[in-house]
C-alpha cells in the first residue's frame, strides 16, 4: 500500500523534474538543433524540431569565412595559460596556509578574496592603459596575465580548502618511519593533494573561459578569444542563425563537457569554501 | 624545533600571490582614484605628458548630476534585484525538486546546471535572436500560436529581458547551491514532522527555509557582487539602450565612448565603494566560516 503511493508520487516528480529540465535546458537543446539546419530551415515558420535537411555546412562556412580555428586556439592558450600560471602561484601560498597558519593567515585570505570584489569597469582605463603602455593589448599574454590575477583568490581559496582536509597526522606518521622533507612532499602530501589541485584547475579553465568582460575589452583582432568572436554575432548581415548556432555550439561543447565533471567543485569554488 | 625555519619558509612561499595581487589592487585603483580627480578627456587634448588640471570633486559631483545617473541606478535596481527575487525562489523550488527521489536525477541535474557553462555572449545571443526575435523567434512563434501579437522583447521589454537571460544563467548557481545545503538536512526531522501531520507548507516554513538561511544570504550576496557587474550580455543585446543602462554600463559608456575619464573614473570609484559594502557582508560570512 504504501509503496503504491510512493512509486505513484515517484511517476509524478518524474514526469514534473524532465519537464522542468527540458524546458531550461531548451535553448542550448534548441542551438545545437539548429546548427545543423540551412539557414532557411532556420528560421522555417512553425519551428523544425524534425524533418530537416541535416547538413554540416554551417560549421564548414563558420571556419572558412572567419578563421574560427584561430579563436578556439586563443581560448584554449589564455584559459590554459592563466590556469596553470595560477596554479603555480597559488599551490605554495595555499599550501603554506594549510600547513603553516599564523595569526595572520585568516586576514590574508579574506583580503585575497576582497581583490576578487573589485568591480572590473573601475579599473578599465588604468588597465588599458598600462596594456598599452607594455605593448600588452590585443596580445595572449596579456589576457593570460590579467585573467590569471582575477581568479587568482579564487584559486588560493579552492586549494587552501582541499589541502586543509588533509590529516597533518599521516605527516608525523610518515616522519616517525623517517621521511624526509622531501619524500613526505613527494610520497605522501603530493598524492592526496592532486584530487584538489585537479577540480581546481578544472573549475578555472571554465571561468577563464567564460570570462567577459576583459576578453571583450582588451582585445581585438589578434588575441580574440571566442566570447569575442560570438560578440561580433550581436551585428550581422542577412540570415544567420544556423552559422550563430554552430559558431555557439562549438564555443560552449569543450566547457559543457568539462562543467558536468565539476558540479561540485563549482560550490565550493564560488562558495569560497562557505558552502560544501 | 623547526618551526622558525617552516615559518620564514611559508612566508616566502606566500610572497608570490601576495606580491602579485597586491599589484593588482593597488596600482589601477590608484590610477583610478587618481585620474578621478582630474579633467582628462583625450579626445580633446589633454594627455599625461602636458599634466592635467585637478578639478577636485567636480566629476564626483557631475556624474551623479548627469541626466542618466539615477535611471542607471534604478536600471541596475531593477536587473540585480529582479535576478535575484527569479533566482533565490525558483532555486529553492528547483532544489526541493532535485532532492526528491525520482527516475534520471543525473541527466536531469545536468539539464539544469547546464546554463552556467555557457559563455555570456553564446547565452544572450541565443536567447535574443532565437528566443527572443519578434519575428523568427522560439517565443513570436508560441505567442501567434496562441493567437497573441508577438512582443518585441528587446525594444519593448528590455530590462525584463535582460533579467531572463540573466535568471536563466545564473539559476543553475542556485540551484546547486541550495540542494548542497537542504542534503545536509536531517531527513529524520523532517520524516518525524510529516509523521506528526504537519502539512507540506509548514514542513516547508518551519524546518526547511530556515535550514537554508545561510545557503540563500551567501547566494544573495555572491550573485549581488557578480551581478553589478554583468556587462556581456547588455553590450551584445541592447548596448545600453532601452533603459538597460546599468551603473557598470554607464561607466563603461563613460570611459570608452565619450572618453571622459576623469567622470568615468569617479564612477568607477563610485562602483568599488558599493562593491565593498556587499562584499563587507559576504567576508563577514566567510570569514565566521573559517574559524570553525
Amino acid at each position: 500500500m504504501a509503496r503504491a503511493v510512493s512509486t505513484r508520487r515517484k511517476i509524478a516528480m518524474t514526469t514534473l523534474a524532465w519537464i522542468v529540465g527540458l524546458v531550461i535546458f531548451f535553448p542550448i537543446f534548441w542551438t545545437i538543433l539548429t546548427s545543423f539546419k540551412t539557414e532557411a530551415q532556420a528560421i522555417n515558420n512553425p519551428p523544425l524540431f524534425w524533418g530537416f535537411d541535416f547538413t554540416l555546412e554551417n560549421y564548414a562556412v563558420v571556419q572558412e569565412r572567419s578563421d574560427y580555428m584561430r579563436y578556439l586556439w586563443n581560448s584554449v592558450i589564455i584559459a590554459g595559460g592563466s590556469t596553470i600560471l595560477g596554479v603555480l602561484v597559488a599551490v605554495p601560498a595555499a599550501w603554506s596556509m594549510a600547513f603553516v597558519p599564523s595569526r595572520r593567515t585568516k586576514d590574508i585570505l579574506l583580503w585575497m578574496l576582497s581583490t576578487k570584489m573589485l568591480p572590473a569597469v573601475g579599473v578599465l582605463y588604468p588597465i588599458s592603459l598600462i596594456f598599452v603602455e607594455f605593448n600588452l593589448l590585443d596580445t595572449r599574454g596579456g589576457l593570460i596575465l590579467v585573467l590569471m590575477l582575477i581568479n587568482l583568490p579564487i584559486i588560493v581559496w579552492m586549494l587552501y580548502t582541499y589541502f586543509r582536509e588533509i590529516p597533518v597526522d599521516i605527516l608525523e606518521a610518515a616522519r616517525m618511519d623517517g621521511a624526509g622533507l622531501r619524500e613526505e612532499i613527494l610520497y605522501v602530501l603530493t598524492p592526496m593533494a592532486i584530487p584538489g589541485i585537479a577540480s581546481t584547475v578544472l573549475l578555472n579553465v571554465i571561468l577563464a573561459w567564460n570570462e567577459a568582460f576583459w576578453t571583450l575589452n582588451l582585445t581585438a583582432a589578434t588575441a580574440a578569444p571566442l566570447t569575442a568572436f560570438i560578440a561580433s554575432y550581436s551585428s550581422p548581415e542577412g540570415l544567420f542563425y544556423a552559422k550563430l548556432s554552430a559558431a555557439s555550439t562549438m564555443a560552449i561543447a569543450p566547457i559543457l563537457i568539462l562543467g558536468w565533471f565539476s558540479q561540485k567543485q563549482l560550490v565550493r569554488g564560488l562558495t569560497f569554501g562557505a558552502v560544501k | 624545533m623547526a618551526t622558525q625555519h617552516s615559518r620564514s619558509a611559508a612566508r616566502l612561499m606566500m610572497t608570490p600571490a601576495v606580491i602579485l595581487l597586491l599589484g593588482w589592487m593597488l596600482v589601477p585603483l590608484t590610477m583610478t582614484l587618481y585620474f578621478s580627480f582630474k579633467r582628462y578627456l583625450p579626445m580633446r587634448g589633454d594627455s599625461l605628458e602636458r599634466g592635467l588640471d585637478w578639478v577636485g570633486f567636480e566629476n564626483y559631483v557631475r556624474f551623479i548630476g548627469s541626466s542618466s545617473f539615477w535611471p542607471s541606478v534604478q536600471a541596475t535596481l531593477l536587473i540585480v534585484g529582479g535576478v535575484l527575487v527569479i533566482t533565490v525562489v525558483l532555486g529553492i523550488l528547483l532544489a526541493i525538486l532535485l532532492d526528491q527521489p525520482f527516475w534520471g536525477q543525473g541527466i536531469v541535474r545536468i539539464l539544469v546546471i547546464a546554463p552556467f557553462f555557457v559563455m555570456p555572449t553564446v547565452s544572450a545571443l541565443v536567447w535574443k535572436n532565437m528566443m527572443m526575435d519578434p519575428v523568427n523567434g522560439m517565443f513570436a512563434y508560441l505567442w501567434r500560436f496562441f493567437g497573441a501579437e508577438p512582443v518585441s522583447w528587446m525594444s519593448d521589454a528590455s530590462v525584463q529581458s535582460i533579467i531572463l537571460i540573466v535568471s536563466w544563467q545564473w539559476l543553475p548557481f542556485a540551484t546547486l547551491i541550495l540542494l548542497t545545503a537542504i542534503q545536509s538536512l536531517d531527513s529524520e526531522q523532517l520524516e518525524a514532522a510529516e509523521m506528526d501531520g504537519a502539512p507540506v507548507l509548514s514542513r516547508f516554513f518551519y524546518i526547511i527555509l530556515p535550514h537554508l538561511g545561510r545557503a540563500i544570504t551567501i547566494v544573495i550576496l555572491i550573485q549581488t557582487i557578480f551581478l553589478l557587474s554583468i556587462f556581456a550580455e547588455i553590450f551584445v543585446t541592447t548596448g545600453g539602450s532601452f533603459g538597460t543602462r546599468t551603473l557598470t554600463y554607464l561607466i563603461f559608456q563613460r570611459v570608452v565612448d565619450s572618453q571622459n575619464i576623469g567622470l568615468g573614473s569617479a564612477g568607477g570609484v563610485y562602483a568599488i565603494i558599493l562593491a565593498n559594502i556587499v562584499a563587507l557582508f559576504l567576508m563577514r560570512i566567510v570569514g565566521k566560516n573559517l574559524d570553525q
